[in-house]
């Protein structure tokens, strides 16, 4: 009996850990507000939140996406690209033709995203190609396209629907439509994720792909069905980075599958796969939007701005490897006492 | 062989009425030229503990392979309950109720033990959620039926191997898994841990469940099992009950064979000591290590896998540390965990697995050869590739080595010829102890004969020679001592008149005769 109660303390401490670090996201999140609306009251203005959730909603969506791929030990590089790609060519085609309306441009956008998303995991799962090396190429590649589409061109707001503009801007009950989706979506999957048999292969293969090929999961097709996932909520995350900011060139959304990978980490979310939920990412995603804002309001030189961001994420790992050494002593020393 | 042609038989005389759970009838299995399995038949019946005995590299893996639907036999039948079954993949022999324990469990370190439990299989709740009251619930009643305290909601992260085993055990059991084969399962476990083993695992066969154990130590299957299989050099040998079985009658069947003459020694005068190892100690890997080895002389370090023997090799060439003890090369003692000192007092060590630890595999005969004397082939701050190749000509010659030119990449040889551009590699720092571990594994017979040869003349032209080797032929034939390990420990030193297999065999599984 001993050895079972101590197995329930075991939990406790398991348990407070990781909780622990999604409410460390929330306490840094108090911290910062708190200090930058002391210094410049319109930090907390109704405008400035406002421009904080929307900003953030886009990088929470691609975020959870990328938990996703990042939970079964793959990465996906690609999905800034596929922002810019969808962002564009959606755009492109509502100008070309007013009479298509938001439902239309959501689809067309999943689907140019997910078939991006089916590219990067048929070579990953099924060529066995390093994720790092395929979704690098496909970053490229998508860049390219995205720029022989463009021409040099520009979409302007002007061009667009009216109800694809009030997406970006429409709100429901005060609340804007983007964070409404972004945490949707987030409630949805982060609830498959746990509750669902063949949400938890996606763990297991990230936990350990040989055990888990020995167990019967069938780990190409989730592998696939990750990337499916993380390609499909960038083309969403496209067609909302459309409707917020109207003016699109082929450029947009450069540079940020960095920040969605730093998010994700940020969140908890295991780097080498196996551990982490989309809500840590997508609080990560909400914290780095949040920093970005308040060092703008601070005034601070944009490349501390960056170096801080860096600098975040390196503390964000030590602080898992930290934690991860004190819990498998804790581990071992309950083990211990409970063999003997 | 007119046991096996018996065994062959489903129904063979004296079996009973019911066919066996899960039986083998002729099984044949190759890789390459090695032939693994040659006509193996076994028969495991409900309520019966089988053991499966034979030397390293008789069989006995290949064989729990072709059990669990990793192997494919090339010819021959794996039968379930008389009816012939194939199994493509391992999950086919799992939905067949057969389930394998292996020495060190594959688990999801991040999920908890009731997830390792149903991976895949999680009891349900409305709209396909999956229950996880119910999965708790089970897993918890699992370990009640075993008597083992484990919390399901663990992570399985620090889990000891023996929990491990038992959470193994317990999905084998949610499962309902008709047949439990267990590959080594106590080579890591410590006394309780094996007592707490045994207990579960005689339950589960009093339950009716078929067990098929395998395990090195002989006093566990005399302990746990009613039969026994023997394999020797894949071949089937016999299968008879372990009553009236004596220890020594068991050994005899595991290793009696002709010693060949692959193994021409010459005789060498032993010199000065050139290897001294002084009560080496690593904690929890091998204890109080003592030995020395002459130039001239080549020394067997025999024993079991994980007996420690490769451990002890790496921690006197540095690269692993040593806890107490030191090492002492031509009198002069080596600084502990460095690799680079061992090399500068003439100390090789030629790595048991060539692919990761022996050769760049996609570089060049020449530049492989060339790696471990950088220094001597500099002309100025440059490599030469000039001298770079006269060494590898000159050593590809002295060892026979077999290949088209020295720009080949290593990984189109044979095993054979990489095991020898390994031992150039390493043979031409000039070294005065050459440690080397298992040289002939997984090479064709002729060029094994090859190996043996160049060793013989190397000791003979005073290098002090450390042969750590599973096989007991190639040890008998070619070591002037016979040093054996066991757990750890080094329990045996035996002159070259004295070595028998039954007196290796005896030492390294623990049986004081």
């Amino acid at each position: 009996m001993t050895a079972v109660t101590a197995g329930r303390s075991t939990r406790g401490i398991v348990d407070l850990v990781f909780r622990a670090r999604e409410l460390s996201i929330v306490a840094a999140l108090a911290v910062l507000v708190a200090v930058t609306a002391g210094t410049n009251g319109n930090f907390l203005s109704a405008q400035g939140l406002k421009d904080i959730f929307l900003n953030a909603s886009i990088l929470a969506l691609l975020a959870v996406g990328q938990s996703f791929v990042i939970i079964t030990r793959n990465i996906d590089l690609s999905v800034g690209s596929v922002v810019g790609l969808v962002a564009f060519t959606v755009g492109d085609v509502l100008a070309a033709d007013h009479g298509l309306g938001v439902g239309v441009a959501i689809v067309l956008g999943i689907v140019i995203g997910g078939v991006c998303g089916l590219v990067n995991g048929l070579l990953v799962s099924f060529g066995r190609v390093p994720a790092l090396v395929v979704t690098l190429g496909t970053l490229y590649i998508i860049q390219g396209l995205d720029h022989a589409i463009a021409h040099g061109r520009q979409i302007n707001a002007v061009d667009l629907p009216e109800s694809v503009l009030s997406l970006g801007n429409g709100s429901v009950l005060g609340i804007p439509y983007l964070p409404l989706i972004a945490v949707i979506v987030m409630l949805a999957v982060g609830y498959y994720l746990r509750s669902y048999a063949s949400g938890r292969d996606f763990y297991a293969i990230g936990s350990s792909p040989e055990a888990a090929g020995l167990a019967g999961v069938p780990v190409r097709r989730r592998v696939m069905a990750a990337y499916l996932l993380s390609g499909g909520l960038a083309g969403l995350a496209g067609v909302l980075w459309l409707a917020r900011f109207g003016t699109v060139v082929a450029d947009d959304a450069h540079g940020w599958e960095l920040q969605v990978v730093s998010a994700v980490v940020v969140g908890g979310v295991a780097i080498t796969g196996g551990v982490g939920t989309v809500y840590g990412a997508a609080l990560g995603a909400l914290l780095l939007t949040t920093i970005t804002s308040a060092l703008v309001v601070l005034k601070v030189n944009p490349f501390w701005q960056q170096a801080i961001t860096g600098a975040l994420l390196l503390l964000a790992i030590s602080v898992d490897r930290l934690l991860a050494l004190r819990v498998a002593r804790i581990l071992r020393r309950r083990n211990a006492r409970h063999g003997s | 062989m007119t046991g096996a042609a018996e065994a062959t038989a489903p129904h063979g005389p004296g079996t009973g009425d019911a066919p066996p759970v899960l039986a083998l009838a002729g099984v044949s299995k190759s890789f390459g030229a090695v032939r693994a399995l040659r006509e193996v038949s076994l028969e495991l019946r409900a309520g019966e503990a089988h053991a499966l005995a034979g030397e390293n590299g008789a069989g006995k893996s290949t064989l729990v392979k072709t059990l669990s639907g990793v192997h494919r036999p090339d010819s021959g039948q794996v039968l379930m309950d008389g009816q012939p079954v194939e199994f493509h993949k391992p999950a086919d022999a799992q939905r067949h109720g057969v389930a394998v324990i292996y020495q060190e469990p594959t688990m999801f370190p991040d999920l908890s033990v009731a997830e390792n439990i149903f991976i895949g299989r999680q009891p349900r709740a409305s709209l396909g959620r999956i229950d996880r009251g119910e999965m708790r619930a089970r897993a918890a009643e699992l370990f009640a039926r075993l008597g083992v305290a484990l919390d399901p909601e663990q992570p399985a992260r620090g889990l000891s191997i023996a929990d491990q085993q038992l959470v193994e055990i317990a999905k084998a059991l949610s499962r309902d898994a008709r047949v439990l084969i267990m590959d080594e399962p106590t080579a890591a476990l410590s006394g309780n841990e094996v007592a707490r083993l045994f207990t579960v695992v005689k339950a589960l066969r009093e339950q009716g469940c078929a067990l098929l154990f395998i395990s090195h130590r002989l006093d566990e299957i005399f302990e746990l099992c009613q039969q026994v299989t023997t394999l020797r050099d894949g071949a089937w040998i016999a299968s008879e009950p372990v009553a009236g079985l004596t220890h020594e009658a068991l050994i005899r069947r595991m290793v009696g064979r002709d010693l060949d003459t692959l193994y021409p020694k010459l005789d060498a005068v032993a010199g000065e000591v050139a290897l001294k190892v002084h009560r080496l100690t690593r904690e929890g890997v091998f204890t109080d290590v003592s030995f020395e080895v002459r130039r001239g002389e080549i020394v067997a370090l025999a024993g079991l896998v994980g007996a420690g023997r490769s451990e002890v090799a790496r921690a006197v060439f540095g690269v692993d540390r040593w806890d107490a003890g030191w090492v002492e090369v031509n009198g002069r003692r080596l600084p502990p965990a460095s690799p680079t000192a061992a090399m500068s007092a003439g100390v090789a060590l030629v790595p048991e697995d060539r692919r990761q630890q022996g050769l760049v595999m996609d570089q060049s005969i020449e530049r492989n050869i060339g790696l471990t004397g950088l220094k001597g082939l500099r002309r100025g701050p440059v490599i030469s590739r000039a001298a770079e190749r006269d060494r590898a000509r000159d050593w590809a010659i002295r060892l026979q080595l077999k290949f088209n030119r020295l720009s080949d990449a290593v990984n189109v040889l044979s095993g054979g010829n990489q095991q020898k551009v390994v031992l150039a590699k390493w043979l031409s720092t000039r070294p005065q102890v050459l440690i080397i571990d298992e040289p002939t594994r997984g090479i064709d017979v002729g060029t094994k004969a090859e190996v043996h040869r160049v060793l013989s003349e190397l000791a003979s032209d005073g290098m002090a020679v450390l042969m750590i080797s599973s096989e007991l032929p190639e040890v008998l034939g070619m070591a002037d001592r016979v040093l054996v390990m066991q757990e750890g420990r080094l329990v045996a030193d035996i002159p070259r008149a004295d070595a028998t297999e039954e007196s290796v065999m005896t030492a390294a599984t623990g049986r004081a005769s």
